[in-house]
């Protein structure tokens, strides 16, 4: 006898159990509703009609002449209102009622909107039907839209309205997109895809409240303070199970609709399946266990056993013309061990998770032709012990290849700028090649590259050796470590040419070998991204050493020394008087005067160093960096004020100097002084730079030491007022600061470049002196700053005390 | 094993540590770039650097005081230094990071 079954949504889910029920021929007489007005259409596609690519029609998978042809008696664009599970009859909202045998619920989900202020604002939707995806086609092109969410739903619906020539933003609340699908190196790749598809993102951006006027949606406002002006404004931040029907009616509710193994729900003749429903604690929102949901809810419909598994999940996905693969467990875990591979070239990433010797998780970005390959060995548990070396190139190259050091370079554009100095760029150095140049000297005389600095030699080097092939003989240069085979000068160099922005940014476009670095490497880039994009990047205190980290010197015994700023040398009783407190309340064990005419106090607690700073700060002091890879001291003596053979205000000048440098960051510690006359009672002859008062000037002289060298400075120049001293000074810092390896002082960076080079950049070229100035002051607007008053804040001094103490419980 | 809650993963930097005190020393807790965590002893068998204050890559710290590399997995001194430190089971269950502390309480009974 023919059974009465109704269906509540026609959607990929339950149009799929249709499909299956129909073709097995089972005999049901089918009531399908359905509260959007028309059949099922793949939701999946609903971006290429978004940008264009695709009309509605054509993603129309059951429309109504489909299930017309089937018997199903359809009702479109109406809502269920009621169910009586005991007379077992179901009420829509068109006054139909209709009896069942069976029911079955595909009311899919819900799109979530963030209860923020101004939610309800007019303009402000999600991204989940039809309606939602014209409503984005009809913003004219030029128009502003904001997109919140940086998942799968929210980069389609953001990429589909750029390609319409829209304005889009994208707001993404964690630190990297698709934070569930892709790890933080496949996210640096999709973001710099989507800005090249001049999408705007936003990482770690709070969204704080909608603004609106007239009752319509103005801009976002984020927590920082931000606005982002727009005329729409898009929520794609997840989706949430369509219970409410099924709650009403008395079905057992969780997060879904609960079902068992054969898709029944807590009623017998009740099933449901799809986004709807929650399946041993997990909800789906992939199509793929959907559709094998369908295919338990046909077999329980016709009596036959079935038991729906959900699937170890592979994700493979096309964002916006990005290949991306996901697939099983890519976190870091105990016992796991990572393969990486990069290919600048191609814009690829790969990486392969193993625990035991067998995969747990891949995840690619750019080229996912071997997803597969990956996923059924992790299935399969394979032992891939024996392809360990070669494993990450994929089955085509199992039993050969290796990665090519040269890989990074060979990748360049043309357009890529190899010479700074000179602005010649690899196509012009390929072009000198193809014209008969075959070594450096050659190079160096037909484009200038490499022959003002000489800092770019190794990648000159380079790109002769990818030009010539086996011709050209590579004289071997020290890598940065053994992440990579590129020197310091190297990645400098491509750092400001590819306008590298990011520590990831530098792993994958200059193919690192490792994750995240070493303590080796990590310290050298965050240093040069901080010089060269001081507004752009952001400094990371992970990637510094303690000393720098807890802006404190750390001693042999685990404690700290703390130094205050004494501007120039010169201190005033009441500092002195604070000083002398603070080093009693906090037991400092030794108190000393240093070198740089300031007060040392030694051995504080790493706890108390909130503390210390917070009382040094009360009584005006800021820390004086003597642990940084930065300004230290300015030294002087006491010119003319108070001295018989002063010919200037040295004392004065220190200050000025050192108000103007502190907080700055450099390759290795700089150390200045000013003598008042040639006596030079400042010793400043010995430092990074020396400055000497005379009755017509200032002699400003560079790159001395005193230290496992001694050597004495050289004259940079000498200038007839203060306010050039300055500004020779700053300038020097700068080009010092945008060109030396990590960790060379100031001597030795001026004995690789020659101090005939640096006199043409700050003395002889009067504009690039300014212009360094102007670079350095930028970077100043945003490192002049007491670290020690930052860090003392109540909430951020927590972080220097133990986490969990339990010496203060008895021991057991 | 008897866990016991220690703190919030979200109080450890990302690629830093914070230390635990017990009556058998310090204990130096980890967060890696891929938010596991490992706990070991706070102390290089060196010169008795603070780990905890070390440079994280990978599953790896550097001593601060004079850069011997350990794993954090096994305690090993990697390259050509010779040592061992101790490691101790962590787990991470909802954000909340929990440490084994049945061992160390051996230590100091």
């Amino acid at each position: 006898m023919t059974q009465k079954l109704v269906v509540i949504g026609a959607g990929m889910a339950s149009g799929r159990a249709l499909e299956h029920l129909f073709e097995a021929g089972a005999d049901w007489d089918v009531t399908l509703f359905n509260a959007e007005p028309r059949g099922n259409y793949n939701r999946l596609m609903l971006s290429p009609v978004l940008s264009g690519e695709k009309t509605y029609q054509e993603i129309v998978t059951h429309d109504e002449a489909w299930y017309l042809q089937h018997g199903v008696d359809t009702h479109f664009g109406t809502r269920v209102t009621e169910i009586d599970r005991a007379a077992k009859i179901v009420r829509a909202d068109d006054g139909s009622e209709v009896s069942y045998d069976k029911l079955v619920f595909a009311t899919g989900s819900n799109p979530f909107i963030i209860p923020m202020p101004g939610h309800d604002l007019e303009g402000v939707i999600a991204y989940r039907d039809l309606e939602d995806t014209e409503r984005m086609m009809n913003m004219p092109a030029e128009s502003k839209v904001v997109v919140i969410g940086g998942g799968l739903l929210g980069l389609e619906a953001a990429a589909g309205m750029a390609a319409r020539g829209i304005d889009v933003t994208v707001v993404h609340i964690m630190g990297h997109l698709m934070e569930r699908q892709l790890d933080e190196p496949a996210g640096y790749l999709l973001r710099r895809a989507l800005m090249d598809k001049g999408i705007t993102v936003k990482c770690q951006a709070n969204s704080k409240e909608i603004l609106g006027e007239d009752g319509k949606v103005r801009a976002l406002l984020l927590d920082d303070g931000t606005e982002l002006p727009c005329d729409l404004l898009v929520m794609a931040v997840g989706i949430r199970p369509n219970t409410k029907l099924a709650a009403e009616a008395g079905l057992a509710v969780g997060r879904g609709i609960h079902v068992d193994d054969q898709m029944i729900t807590s009623d017998p003749d009740v099933l449901a399946l799809g986004e709807c429903v929650e399946h041993n604690g997990a909800v789906f929102g992939l199509v793929a266990p959907l559709y094998d949901q369908a295919k338990v809810v046909a077999k329980t419909l016709m009596g036959e056993e079935a038991a729906f598994q959900p699937r170890e999940i592979s994700t493979k996905l096309k964002v916006t013309g990005c290949d991306l693969f996901s697939a099983g467990d890519f976190a870091e875990g105990t016992d796991r061990e990572d393969i990486v591979f990069r290919d600048p070239a191609r814009g690829v990433y790969k990486r392969v998770v193993i625990k035991d010797d067998k995969i747990i998780g891949a995840v690619m970005y750019g080229d996912t032709a071997d997803g597969n390959w990956f996923y059924g060995m992790m299935k399969d548990g394979t032992d891939i012990s024996d392809m360990r070396e070669t494993l990450i190139f994929g089955p085509a190259y199992q039993g050969g290849a290796s990665v090519d050091p040269m890989a990074a370079v060979a990748a360049l554009p043309a357009d890529a700028e190899i010479c700074g100095c000179n602005g010649i760029c690899k196509g012009q150095i390929v072009d000198a090649i193809n014209a008969g140049a075959q070594d450096l000297a050659g190079i160096r005389a037909t484009t200038k590259a490499s022959a003002s600095c000489g800092t770019c030699t190794g990648l000159v080097e380079q790109v002769l050796a990818v030009t010539l092939g086996d011709d050209f003989v590579m004289p071997a240069s020290q890598s940065v470590c053994g992440c990579t085979d590129l020197s310091h000068e190297d990645v400098r160099r491509l750092i400001k040419s590819q306008e590298l922005q990011s520590q990831q940014a530098v792993w994958q476009e200059l193919g690192w070998k490792t994750v995240n670095g070493c303590h080796v490497c990590r310290p050298a880039i965050n240093y040069y991204l901080l010089a060269d994009w001081p507004v752009e990047y952001q400094d990371d205190p992970q990637s510094r050493f303690v000393n720098e980290r807890n802006h404190a010197n750390i001693q042999k015994d685990g404690t700290y020394s703390v130094v205050p700023r004494m501007w120039g040398g010169i201190t005033t009783p009441d500092e002195l008087r604070a000083i002398a407190d603070a080093a009693e309340k906090y037991n400092a064990k030794t108190v000393k005067v240093t070198g740089g005419q300031r007060i040392d106090l030694l051995g504080i607690k790493k706890e108390d160093l909130p503390g210390i700073w917070y009382d040094l700060n009360q009584a005006g002091m800021v820390s004086g960096h003597a642990y940084s890879k930065g300004l230290r001291t300015v030294k002087t003596c006491v010119g003319s004020d108070h001295c018989r053979f002063g010919t200037q205000d040295s004392t004065g000048l220190g200050i000025k100097l050192e108000k103007a440098l502190w907080g700055s960051w450099t390759p290795h510690k700089v150390k200045l002084g000013v003598s008042g006359c040639p006596r030079n009672c400042a010793e400043a002859t010995c430092k990074d730079v020396g400055i000497i008062c005379v009755d017509s000037g200032y002699e400003v002289s560079v790159a001395g030491a005193a230290g496992m060298d001694v050597k004495e400075t050289e004259l940079l120049a000498k200038v007839p007022t203060e306010e050039e001293a300055l500004e020779l000074t700053c300038a020097f810092v700068q080009i010092y600061r945008e060109n030396a390896k990590y960790l060379d002082r100031a001597y030795k960076w001026v004995a690789k470049v020659g101090l005939d080079w640096v006199k043409e950049q700050v003395v002889d070229d009067l504009a690039n002196r300014k212009a360094l100035a102007e670079r350095f002051e930028l970077s100043q607007s945003i490192y002049r700053k007491d670290p020690w008053a930052d860090l003392a804040e109540p909430h951020k001094a927590e972080r220097f005390a133990p986490i969990a103490d339990f010496t203060l419980e008895a021991a057991e | 094993m008897s866990w016991t809650d220690i703190a919030a993963l979200e109080d450890i930097p990302v690629r830093g540590a914070r230390i635990v005190k017990t009556h058998a020393g310090c204990i130096a807790v980890f967060r890696t770039d891929g938010d596991e965590v490992f706990a070991t002893s706070d102390r290089c068998p060196h010169k008795g650097g603070p780990l905890s204050e070390g440079i994280v890559h990978g599953k790896s710290v550097t001593c601060p005081l004079h850069n011997w590399v350990f794993s954090l997995e096994t305690g090993e001194a990697q390259g050509a230094d010779e040592g061992q430190i101790a490691t101790y089971p962590t787990r991470v269950e909802n954000g909340r990071v929990l440490m084994d502390l049945s061992e160390i309480n051996k230590v100091a009974a």
